[in-house]
């Protein structure tokens, strides 16, 4: 008769609980993953992606769960391994990442931004498109503090494109540069975009005066459809011309906006926005989650990363409002400063961040329109800049 | 990578940046200028009984809000431009909706 006792410390030793009690770093990262879906669900923090990631980030860390393998895919990246390996060898989460990987969920994810965003704003004042370049410093800045820091140039460019404040292109870059930091990067990125409410108006009040926030800009002039149906034919073309690497998330961009815009396919723009979109949403952020293994992610990198992106986020800001003050300097008053800051992406929060403070110290004051312009401007620019990374660096 | 290699690169990436989105902007003024925006075309002069497209069936008036209408606290006016609205953004003609009541909600403090 078998010993029970023996089996007790047999279940015992198999259970998640004994291989926590070997490695307290588990417990560590199941109280961070706890804690983002606490951001997520209480806090509303980006919960379309907060959820998914510190649940993806739950699971990795759960003793025995075996859903992602990290050490397969170093194995795949050295060579030594074969994708189908890891389709016979690896966990739901590792084939979930193969999306990740291939660069497949962040380009459609850009698919169904491009169907959801209206470029009439920028088509009808296309100066915005300088505030979206002037706001890609905050990239270039953390890229250059990553470096001061000592980390290698692949991944001070992953960890600078935080600054574009774009989740998907952050995603996307990451994954092919430094994948091994995906998690911090993108967890930065999105907390960060959620934040931008708190983080951008310090700045904004800081770096202009009463009288330039007051500014009352213009009405927009009228856009007309074949404008609208021909501007994502122009960007795709001129672009992807000067920089092919980002052809995959501006085509996928442009391409769902064509969607939206041509008005023949509208079953194909709103597969885009919402089915689609909802489904890689899931995928992506499970799977980026995942990627948060604790013998991974607990180290100072991790924190120097979450730094570094806060850095990068002020001086994307800092950027937009010092271009923006130039622009109010050369058209004699006529343009209000604040839009600038809403070229670091991050659509629409940023807008409505400068309409929003705008509004505070006009209260006839109605920037949101304005700040569209330089908003979807900074989509594209943070393309351009990761484009030019990977072109250097991959 | 040294810090002066990184600098360069920096510099380099603005540029680049600012050299494309620049680009951009010229083609969008140039594309707006090809194409410029025009106002919705005018009624067109007469033209020839023979040329002339059949006249076009002119659109029913709705037949109103079917159901009765409750209004608490609020006035027919306001009741009014509520169902136009509301209309407007489900993109539904004002008689395929039913208005059961519409109902002035006062804030706590004012009661």
């Amino acid at each position: 008769m078998a010993n029970i006792g023996e089996i007790l410390a047999r279940l015992w030793e198999t259970s998640g609980f004994y291989k926590m009690a070997v490695d307290w770093r588990q417990l560590i990262m199941i109280c961070i993953a706890c804690f983002l879906l606490y951001l997520g669900l209480v806090k509303k923090y980006e919960p379309l992606l907060m959820i998914g990631i510190a649940f993806g980030m739950l699971l990795t860390n759960l003793p025995g769960s075996e859903m992602y393998h990290p050490e397969l895919w170093d194995a795949y990246i050295a060579g030594t391994i074969k994708l189908t390996d890891i389709i016979h060898e690896g966990g739901l989460l590792d084939i979930f990442y193969i999306g990740v990987k291939a660069g497949l969920y962040p380009s459609l994810i850009f698919m169904g931004v491009g169907a959801m965003t209206d470029f009439g704003p920028l088509i009808a004042n296309p100066k915005s498109l300088l505030l979206g370049a002037a706001a890609q410093l905050g990239i270039f800045a953390a890229f250059l503090m990553a470096i001061v820091l000592g980390f290698p140039a692949n991944v001070a460019a992953s960890i600078g494109i935080i600054g574009g404040a774009d989740g998907p292109t952050a995603i996307w870059l990451t994954s092919k540069l430094a994948p091994e930091y995906l998690a911090p990067i993108a967890i930065a990125a999105y907390s960060y975009m959620a934040l931008i409410p708190l983080i951008q108006p310090p700045v904004m009040r800081l770096l202009t005066t009463k009288e330039e926030r007051e500014v009352k800009m213009e009405q927009l002039a009228p856009v007309s459809k074949t404008q609208k149906i021909l501007f994502p034919i122009i960007v795709t073309i001129f672009v992807t011309l000067l920089l092919p690497s980002v052809a995959p998330l501006l085509g996928c961009l442009m391409l769902g906006n064509l969607f939206t815009e041509c008005g023949l396919t509208d079953r194909l723009s709103d597969t885009a926005q919402n089915a689609l979109m909802n489904i890689v949403t899931i995928f992506l952020a499970t799977s980026v989650g995942a990627t948060a293994r604790y013998d991974r992610f607990l180290s100072f990198q991790t924190i120097k990363i979450i730094i570094l992106g806060l850095i990068a986020f002020e001086f994307a800001t800092i950027g937009g409002l010092i271009f923006g003050k130039i622009m109010y300097k050369v058209t004699g008053g006529k343009i209000n400063p604040l839009i600038g800051s809403a070229g670091v992406s991050a659509v629409p929060m940023a807008a409505r961040v400068s309409q929003k403070e705008g509004q505070r110290a006009n209260p006839s004051n109605f920037l949101l329109m304005h700040a569209m312009g330089p908003n979807v401007a900074g989509v594209i620019g943070s393309a351009v800049a990761a484009g030019f990374l990977l072109a250097l660096f991959g | 990578m040294t810090l002066g290699n990184a600098a360069i690169y920096s510099l380099l990436g603005v540029c680049v940046v600012f050299f494309a989105l620049i680009l951009l902007m010229i083609a969008i003024k140039i594309l707006v200028k090809v194409m410029p925006y025009k106002e919705a075309a005018a009624p067109a002069p007469a033209v020839k009984a023979a040329e002339a497209p059949a006249p076009e069936k002119k659109a029913e008036p709705a037949k109103g809000v079917a159901g009765d209408l409750k209004l608490i606290k609020t006035e027919p006016r306001d009741a009014a431009m509520i169902m136009a609205i509301i209309a407007d953004e489900l993109k539904t003609p004002l008689n395929q909706l039913r208005f059961k009541s519409i109902k002035l909600v006062e804030e706590e403090g004012k009661r």
